[in-house]
């Protein structure tokens, strides 16, 4: 018997290490996004130069919605360029890449769009309507939507050349609405 | 032609206040005690540890605006929360709903509370009988005083 409870103590720390183990090593950041797989929410913003930026009038591509600020360094300078690239070299294809500013100064952005040459149209969401109606919690995060309009993967952090390609490419590869 | 361009912009600018003022009129008044009673349930998703209601970062004045907006609009409490869960998931929630596999975060520290009463009751009885045990008269026989008597006299 006091075998036993000389033992039972230490054990007890068994599972609180296990737990702690454990929520060490989740990153808080990794939160499952509930909107993966349901139709994107339609927005109508304005871009930087003043014209309407719809999602309605993309229906039938593949969209891939990037909500970055231009105080988000290092990670949205860092996709910028990627983004810029792959938009050119995927435009024809049938693919768009819309870029969404959140919590920034109209000059600030259009600075960040003229340094990085960026040429796919940037809107600003100036009240977070957007940003919330997609779960945005930080930048950047970028949504890849589907020809019908779900949102079918939510990337957190730089968009890198390798994960815009695999999933844009897997995206294409599926039959267009009829 | 540039006259009819400034009629058309007028008339639009004019229709355009016209339903302004229309939905202004129809946008119910709005409780702050609501959206602060709101605002303090959502996690703020840019901070550490900080409601919505408390952090003064723009992304939670932002999202005070519109629960303020969608109060405005007609929508029950209920349904504002309702619309943020389905956004950012039950993480934006700072209290988890009572309800599942939840429920172990309710019911695990009043376990652990029961638990750990138990234990220190048990202690605490243990403890009082070996205390009450060495606290018994030793009993003295015959033998004993006598000898206790001589041990005496012989240190005097």
């Amino acid at each position: 018997m006091k075998r036993l409870w000389r033992w039972l103590i230490p054990l007890a720390a068994v599972p609180v290490l296990a737990l702690l183990a454990y929520g060490f090593r989740v990153s808080p950041r990794d939160i499952p996004s509930p909107l993966v797989g349901r139709p994107a929410p339609a927005f109508t913003l304005a871009t930087l130069e003043g014209a309407p930026l719809g999602l309605e009038t993309h229906r039938g591509k593949v969209v891939v919605v990037n909500f970055w600020a231009s105080w988000c360094y290092p990670a949205c300078y860092e996709e910028a360029p990627v983004l810029e690239r792959n938009w050119r070299g995927y435009r024809e294809r049938g693919v768009v890449v819309l870029g969404v500013d959140i919590q920034d100064k109209r000059e600030a952005a259009q600075k960040f769009v003229g340094d990085f040459g960026l040429t796919f149209p940037v809107a600003q969401d100036l009240k977070g309507t957007v940003s919330v109606d997609y779960g945005v919690y930080g930048v950047p995060e970028t949504f890849f939507l589907d020809r019908q309009g779900r949102i079918r993967v939510k990337h957190v952090g730089a968009v890198t050349d390798d994960v815009f390609r695999t999933t844009v490419d897997r995206l294409l590869a599926e039959a267009s609405p009829q | 032609m540039s006259r009819i361009a400034v009629i058309v912009v007028a008339v639009l600018a004019l229709l355009g206040s016209a339903g302004r003022a229309a939905s202004a009129q129809n946008s119910k008044p709005v409780n702050e005690q609501t959206v602060y009673e709101i605002a303090a349930h959502l996690r703020c998703v840019v901070c550490q540890s900080l409601s919505v209601a408390d952090s003064p970062s723009e992304m939670a004045t932002q999202m005070r605006a519109i629960i303020r907006e969608r109060l405005a609009a007609g929508e029950s409490p209920d349904a504002v929360q309702r619309y943020f869960v389905q956004r950012y998931g039950e993480w934006i929630l700072l209290s988890p709903p009572r309800r599942g596999f939840n429920l172990l975060v309710w019911l695990l520290p009043l376990v652990a509370v029961a638990a750990g009463l138990a234990i220190v009751a048990i202690l605490i009885a243990r403890w009082t009988r070996r205390a009450r045990g060495a606290a018994e008269p030793v009993v003295v026989d015959a033998a004993m005083s006598e000898r206790i008597r001589r041990e005496v006299e012989r240190g005097s």
